[in-house]
């Protein structure tokens, strides 16, 4: 591949790369060749004819962006004869095309007028044919007029290539042809998830963005505040305000595209309802405070509890949406300033199970290879993730997988999700029967001799426990519990084990079970019976929610671990931690977000400090939530928004959102990448580290810093996978930890030859059923998840009218066969109840859930999921069962007629 | 938010005997849509969509496909079928009074299809019969020499 060649475009010798095209030769070297239908990242289409040239020995006019260079070729393309021929394909495209430039948003950065100043184009000569501005103003963060179209077919090519939508299509010939949907409909009724490539392609803006309406002045190089893909963003500014937003085509995690949430969904930042000053609650009321009058505040009342009730009555929920270094100074002020490790955040409640299966099996609890590697595998087994909504430019190179490169695709999830399309197999198996699938795979696997016996003898032990454990798991015995035909199950395993590079991919299906731990170590017993690890494209990698969850996991927002995943029971590793840090540090491990509202419920913790998280609609059973937070005797929430969590506060601290601070924050990749300042934060609103300086100084343990990169030089003092870390080092393309060294490139995928605990380590599996079986009373199993256009509690995504728009309160998803033994009709309003609350949904009838199962996100504070869901927790890592609980429906009650009033 | 998937499982009894004997790939798509076209006179949506679920391929594309060849019919055409040849040949030797005189016969105008679904007409570009002209085919017989007369005859022999 990286052989290079010369070769001439106009007598300039240009240097090419084997199986680079011309065009792109051209465009590395500067040479500007007319073109509108080329597009980086898209496939050559050579439909524009724009690109033509000549070159010796060959005849016509080839399409350079479709022509591979050669070595010693002679090519010219700025010379009379082409450009003659350019000319007239251009007017021809001008002779169609509105000529309403200076009204047009595209002025002065179109395609189209690029070409035609090129080419000395001044008129046409032919006779203008105009269509009506056909103006489709359906979706709402996009609009399109099929008039200014020139058919470049960007837009399709994108949709179906890169994002594997295929919402919209040529239509029609000749005159007729252009780009539609299905039936010609708004392209609201079409498939399109609103990513915005088709708008960010689009050379004449036929298709424009909503939420640009003046060019910025500045750009900004960020990285995205939502999912744990970890896109690169550019902001355009201007005026202190966010008025553009662009996918880094050069970030590693998503050359450039972006989903829905991304690209469209940041208008939170310049909410009206942003926090913009600190506030006291008397006597029930809000007021308005100074920084001093609230901090003060704050530590006396942290203060007064130590001393009273010792440190371990107080408790901090660090955020998986804050920077790294502000979970580092979190955990730093409660391990040094407070002197306890009651100090944990959301992750408990995504993936606790990941890293307490994953760091037993293989001494790290961390995806094992990057996402872009999915792309490359021969094999993915994707279970438990809805990856095409939760991680939507993950789910890209999983796609490109199976339509490129010709990949297996082995779906196995209770949901027909938007992945099937792809999928090779889709098996259902009915939710927490997880681990009885696995072992059954694994059964197949051993007995049908597939095993990777060189591997499992040379790199792993504790093969036989697993062995004696999945021996009467047979397929036949599976069958029954899973739900899943055993024949299904044996293609599953011989897919899979067969693979050259077979690579599994999961999420929250998985880790949120009372037997998450185990769900996660039988994922990581197949890849290792297989020898499905430690290469590049393999692996067993748990997609990352949170932008940051991965560095807040990592920087020791976590009750049992000090930064770097070291443990606090240690008291080597305490002795040095304590050296750092210039205090006793106590011993004992804290409790974790589930135990601190079982705490905070019975007074044993009765201050607790909330750092961007909204307990109040996230946990588990929120009725009990609510009860465990007005019982404690001081609450802190520390926040961008007046959330659910921070009404039930004390004091309410402002901080500056994703757009307006500097820092760090690690992708599911491990990539450590920036984050940037690009605009101003609202009134007094404050950086959460500096807040937490502020705090820690005035509770005696006095911090202070003058920047986030001399934090992070501080984490990579004393966390080892960090200390190759730093500002300088980043500032282009981020590192994936282990970074041991500020020499070491970075770590692409784990456990290459050796694993990080040494040798793998099998854990056996045996199959055990969910807290809360569907029952007569409560004959419906209740699943969770979440949908593209809402991210969490929607604290950020609900101050977009967009994406409130696209998506309206959640429906509860049934079967038609359970909507017809209820007599639910779609549509029809239903109370859903558990033995722990009732809500209100309306029903979606689908086949997207499988008979028996119900399907609710837990976005919405109407008709919230959590009040239904049951908060056992797995006995290792202390997840909550968000997965299965036992519901019953029925018919709400019609409303009253003067409820209608 | 877009229910994509509202009503996913479209099935038409009618394709039951044709999806079967079509491998599901893409390079099926012409073939397959043709015999659609045999078995129900037109290309449905639902038909689209039975199509794009069994071939695994977008909508937008079979749509692109079915509106891009002019053999494909997106509404329900009529039993029989007729064809006025509008080529130079035909056109010379009168075939705008064949479509006048066929249009006032039947009540339609050309591409359209009457109330009882019993003729469809419609305008072909060349049928390649020139030594014939002007042409008219009905239901795939090829009628040379046609006058508005006969044309007239022969539909009223199909009332």
């Amino acid at each position: 591949m990286s052989a290079e060649l010369t070769f001439t475009i106009d007598g300039v010798s240009v240097t090419a790369q084997k199986g680079e095209t011309v065009l792109s030769a051209a465009r590395s070297a500067g040479i500007y060749i007319p073109h509108l239908c080329f597009s980086e990242g898209l496939k050559p289409y050579g439909a524009c004819r724009m690109c033509i040239v000549e070159i010796d020995g060959r005849r016509g006019m080839p399409t350079s962006c479709s022509t591979l260079a050669e070595e010693g070729m002679v090519v010219r393309s700025d010379v009379d004869s082409v450009n003659r021929v350019r000319r007239t394909i251009c007017e021809m495209l001008i002779a169609d095309h509105p000529l309403v430039c200076l009204s047009c948003s595209a002025n002065m950065n179109c395609g189209l007028q690029t070409v035609a100043a090129f080419l000395g184009i001044k008129g046409s000569r032919l006779r203008r044919m105009i269509r009506k501005p056909i103006v489709d103003d359906s979706n709402p963060f996009y609009t399109r007029d099929l008039s200014k179209c020139i058919l470049c077919g960007r837009c399709t090519r994108s949709c179906h290539e890169l994002r594997g939508i295929g919402a919209i299509e040529i239509a029609g010939r000749g005159f007729e042809s252009r780009i539609a949907v299905p039936g010609d409909q708004p392209i609201s009724e079409s498939t399109c998830v609103s990513c915005g490539e088709c708008v960010d392609r689009c050379p004449v803006n036929a298709l424009w963005a909503k939420n640009e309406t003046v060019p910025p002045m500045d750009t900004v190089r960020t990285t995205c505040p939502y999912c744990g893909c970890g896109c690169g963003l550019e902001l355009g500014t201007r005026g202190g305000r966010i008025v553009r937003i662009r996918g880094d085509r050069n970030a590693p995690a998503n050359h450039g595209s972006l989903c829905v949430k991304g690209r469209f969904g940041l208008d939170y930042v310049a909410a009206p309802d942003r926090l913009s000053t600190p506030l006291i609650k008397r006597n029930g009321v809000f007021e308005e405070a100074t920084w001093e009058e609230a901090l003060a505040l704050v530590a006396d009342r942290l203060s007064a509890i130590k001393e009273q009730h010792g440190p371990d009555a107080l408790a901090g929920f660090s955020s998986a949406k804050c920077t790294n270094e502000e979970n580092y100074v979190f955990q730093k002020l409660f391990r040094a300033g407070v002197r306890t490790n009651n100090v944990d955040h959301c992750a408990r409640l995504c993936h606790s199970s990941t890293v307490a299966g994953l760091a037993r099996a293989f001494g790290s609890g961390a995806m094992t290879n990057p996402q872009a590697e999915f792309e490359h595998a021969d094999c993915i087994f994707v279970t438990g993730s809805n990856t095409t909504e939760a991680h939507p430019i993950t789910a890209i190179s999983i796609i490109k997988a199976v339509v490129e490169h010709g990949a297996t695709l082995i779906v196995a999830d209770p949901r027909r999700i938007d992945l099937v399309r792809y999928a090779t197999l889709h098996i259902r198996q009915r939710s927490g029967t997880d681990v009885a699938l696995f072992n059954a795979m694994i059964n197949v696997i051993i007995s049908e001799g597939l095993c990777d016996e060189t591997f499992v003898k040379e790199r792993t032990e504790g093969f036989e426990d697993v062995r004696t454990c999945v021996e009467e798991c047979t397929p036949e015995w599976a069958e029954p519990i899973t739900g899943i035909p055993a024949d299904k199950i044996r293609e599953a395993a011989r897919l899979y084990a067969k693979a050259e590079c077979g690579s599994i991919a999961y999420s929250m299906g998985i880790t949120q079970h009372t037997t998450g731990t185990d769900n996660v170590l039988a994922l990581a017993n197949l890849a290792m019976v297989t020898g499905n690890i430690g290469r590049a494209s393999t692996g067993v990698n748990p997609l990352r929610g949170q932008n940051n969850v991965q560095g807040a996991c990592d920087l020791g927002a976590l009750p049992n671990k000090y930064p770097g995943y070291q443990d606090v029971s240690d008291p080597e590793i305490r002795a040095t931690f304590e050296a750092a840090w210039g205090v006793p540090l106590s011993p004992d491990n804290g409790l974790t977000v589930t135990e601190i509202v079982g705490a905070a419920g019975s007074g044993t913790v009765r201050g607790l400090y909330v750092m961007g998280e909204n307990p109040m609609l996230s946990d588990p059973n929120l009725n009990h939530v609510e009860h465990a937070l007005k019982n404690l005797e001081f609450l802190c929430v520390q926040d961008i928004f007046m959330t659910e969590t921070a009404e039930l506060a004390d004091v309410v601290l402002p901080a500056a959102s994703a757009a307006e601070k500097d820092g760090t924050v690690t992708n599911t990749d491990r990539r450590v990448q920036r984050v940037r300042t690009a605009v101003p934060k609202p009134g007094v609103a404050r950086d959460d580290w500096a807040i937490l300086c502020e705090v820690a100084t005035r509770i005696g343990y006095p911090m202070s810093y003058t920047s986030p990169s001399e934090i992070l030089d501080e984490i990579a003092s004393v966390s080892p996978i960090y200390a190759g870390i730093s500002f300088d080092r980043i500032e282009e393309e981020g590192l994936q930890w282990p970074c041991p060294d500020k020499n070491h490139p970075g770590t692409p995928f784990l456990h290459e030859g050796e694993f990080k605990r040494g040798k793998g380590k099998f854990h056996a599996t045996p199959f055990r059923v969910a807290a809360e079986e569907p029952d007569e009373e409560y004959p419906l199993l209740l699943t969770t998840g979440r949908y593209l256009y809402h991210w969490h509690t929607r604290t950020m995504t609900s101050r977009s009218k967009g994406l409130e728009a696209i998506c309206p309160p959640t429906p509860i998803e049934v079967h038609p066969e359970d909507a017809a033994r209820l007599g639910v009709e779609d549509g029809q309003r239903v109370t859903v109840a558990s033995r722990r609350g009732t809500i209100e949904a309306d029903a979606w009838v689908t086949d997207r859930s499988p008979p028996g199962t119900v399907f609710m996100t837990f976005h919405f504070h109407e008709g919230a999921a959590n009040k239904l869901t049951i908060d056992a927790v797995d006995p290792i890592a202390k997840i909550p069962e968000f997965k299965v609980c036992a519901v019953k429906l029925g018919k709400a009650p019609a409303p009253q007629e003067n409820d209608r009033a | 938010m877009k229910r994509r998937s509202k009503s996913p499982v479209v099935h038409l009894p009618e394709l039951d005997g044709v999806l079967p004997r079509y491998t599901r790939e893409e390079s099926q798509l012409i073939p397959l849509l043709q015999e659609i076209q045999d078995t129900l006179g037109y290309i449905s949506p639902e038909a689209m969509q039975v199509t794009a679920r069994h071939l695994n391929v977008p909508e937008s594309s079979v749509y692109g496909v079915v509106t891009f060849y002019s053999q494909f019919y997106l509404t329900r055409q009529g039993r029989h079928k007729v064809k006025v040849c509008q080529g130079t040949a035909c056109h010379v030797r009168g075939a705008v009074e064949i479509i006048r005189a066929v249009s006032a016969r039947l009540g339609i105008k050309p591409g359209e299809t009457t109330e009882d679904f019993e003729f469809s007409v419609e305008r072909v570009a060349c049928f390649g019969s020139c030594a014939l002209a002007p042409v008219v085919v009905i239901d795939e017989k090829v009628y040379g020499n046609v006058t508005p007369e006969m044309a007239v005859r022969m539909l009223d022999e199909l009332v």
